[in-house]
């Protein structure tokens, strides 16, 4: 019987331990995580905290899906990886034997470097409890101030806005998420979390934090600024979890470096999901991502390939759609770069592909609460913002995702003031007659 | 309400429940739950979007509020291509 041991309780464990189950009946699956909670959807936190969903509705399967699936859970620290042995330390001292090992430890929030970042009211956004303890604090803190950037900045101002919390938010520069959304972008956010109540300091950098009695009770920006205030949240970015793989010889970079059946630079350990740096066969390059599909698409990669069925992770163009102050937003492809400086490397939600865009014109269209942003390549569109309507969310997903030759409408697209959603829309439309004629003719020729 | 707008508005019901159902686009989706939550007779739609299938269940109204909720765009409304109600 093969021993398969999986590090990590999040979407990329669960989905590995699902595919290696689908693969080999009989074998024994160990899921050894640190939380109690075991599974359930870190993105779901945000909705949480806003009140939108109860914390029993974040476990997205229950106690006899892991039954059906046969997986025995042990919440315990991983402490070491023995591959020559192939054991797995345990912080008790006590070790698991695997024939294939899964590292799928997630990431975590980026420290604040501060003297008080230890004191109670000082808040991150990782796991559910610390949205059990966000919550538990908004209920009686009047004002916070939030640090930080990306989306999870942005969760943690919704959730306390929605608690009735008066919050202040602090961003380094003149905007929000610099190297993903264009200025207008931004704007646009900015604009909707002041409608909210939500105060907004520019050029602004936290540079003490006040405690008395051992809670947060003010902070002082650099410019000698003195805001009050209960909780200080602190969203400036995640680092993968990749301090075992370090520990045990495990080539890592800014992740753990994994080939295209994602196995690590030793044999029969493999990872997966946030803490994983993967490959693009075509470009060569290798990118960190924070997003749920890819964590689930290379879980069931990894797990495949640890059952033995050689398989490739074939990264698809990142795709998120997301709440950006209460503004559904979808972001896909290469839409932005450079640096933000509120984040220190990757954010939670983000991928580094998203800010390697090569030169490329951008065709937009502004109506409303409504925002399109394409990138136009050569031939295809590299990436799409859509803001508000997400009518041609799914239309540019495609698209984008499918390298779909667009030079019919490329010089339309690039004309000053372009109707430019009507343009992908009526494109889209003959596309999809096109492509159901194909496949009509196809079927037909079959018959033949 | 006559007898025929009565028939009328069952024909119209008739298309939604046996032309339609939703359909998940598992990408999109993060697993929050929020579908599942807010469906009025407790199916679990996220289970459907996790093997990426349209929603079989067959007390499902179509009622969308799911769809309706869903904060990342995953649920719509697909046609089932099972009847083909022109004529009623």
């Amino acid at each position: 019987m093969r021993r398969y041991v999986i590090i990590g309780t999040g979407v990329a464990g669960f989905s590995a331990a699902e595919a290696i189950r689908e693969l080999d009946a009989s074998c024994r699956i160990d899921m050894v995580g640190d939380e109690p909670h075991g599974y359930y959807s870190r993105p779901g936190l945000a909705y949480y905290l806003t009140g939108e969903l109860n914390e029993a509705q974040l476990y997205p399967v229950g106690e006899n899906d892991f039954r059906r699936l046969g997986i025995n859970r042990l919440t315990a620290h991983a402490r070491s990886i023995d591959a020559q042995s192939h054991r797995l330390g345990l912080h008790d001292g006590s070790s698991l034997a695997f024939d294939r090992l899964l590292i799928a430890t997630g990431s975590l929030a980026s420290p604040l470097r501060a003297t008080g970042c230890d004191a109670e009211g000082v808040i991150k956004l990782d796991s559910l409890n610390d949205a059990r303890k966000i919550i538990r604090l908004a209920g009686r803190a009047r004002r916070a101030v939030v640090v930080g950037g990306g989306i999870t900045a942005l969760e943690i101002v919704e959730g306390l806005t929605a608690r009735g919390v008066k919050t202040h938010y602090f961003l380094r520069g003149d905007r929000y998420w610099s190297n993903v959304l264009d200025e207008t972008e931004s704007r646009i956010v900015e604009h909707r979390l002041k409608e909210e109540g939500v105060t907004i300091h520019y050029h602004t950098e936290l540079e003490e934090i006040i405690v008395e009695r051992g809670r947060v009770v003010a902070v002082c920006t650099v410019d000698q600024r003195k805001i009050p205030c209960e909780i200080l949240a602190v969203a400036i970015g995640v680092q993968p979890r990749k301090k075992l793989a370090e520990a045990s010889n495990i080539r890592t970079e800014r992740g753990i470096l994994v080939d295209e059946t994602l196995q690590t630079s030793q044999a029969d350990v493999f990872a997966a999901g946030d803490v994983a740096q993967v490959i693009d066969p075509v470009t060569g390059e290798t990118t960190l991502n924070t997003l749920w599909a890819p964590a689930r698409q290379q879980g069931t990669v990894a797990g495949k390939n640890m059952a033995g069925v050689t398989t490739s992770y074939h990264q698809q163009p990142p795709l998120n759609v997301t709440r950006l102050a209460s503004l559904t937003t979808t972001i896909v492809g290469r839409v932005g770069r450079g640096d933000d400086l509120d984040l220190h490397g990757i954010a939670r939600g983000d991928s580094e592909t998203w800010r390697r865009l090569p030169d490329a014109f951008a065709a937009q269209e502004d109506f409303d609460v409504n925002r399109l942003r394409l990138l136009v390549g050569r031939q295809t569109l590299l990436g799409a913002i859509v803001m508000g309507n997400q009518t041609l969310s799914r239309p540019l997903h495609h698209l984008v995702s499918r390298n779909i030759d667009i030079t019919p409408i490329r010089s339309q697209l690039l004309l000053p003031n372009a109707p430019v959603a009507d343009i992908i829309a009526s494109f889209w439309t003959e596309y999809r007659t096109r492509e159901a004629l194909c496949k009509a003719e196809t079927v037909n020729s079959g018959w033949r | 309400m006559n007898i025929r707008s009565l028939f009328k508005s069952e024909v119209t019901r008739r298309e939604v429940l046996v032309g339609g159902w939703v359909i998940p686009e598992p990408a999109r989706c993060v697993q929050c739950g929020i579908c599942s939550f807010h469906c009025p007779i407790n199916i679990d739609v996220r289970r459907y979007a996790w093997q990426g299938e349209a929603v079989k269940d067959s007390h499902c109204l179509t009622c969308g509020e799911c769809v309706a909720r869903c904060p990342r765009g995953v649920l719509s409304f697909g046609h089932t291509g099972l009847s083909n109600v022109e004529g009623g």
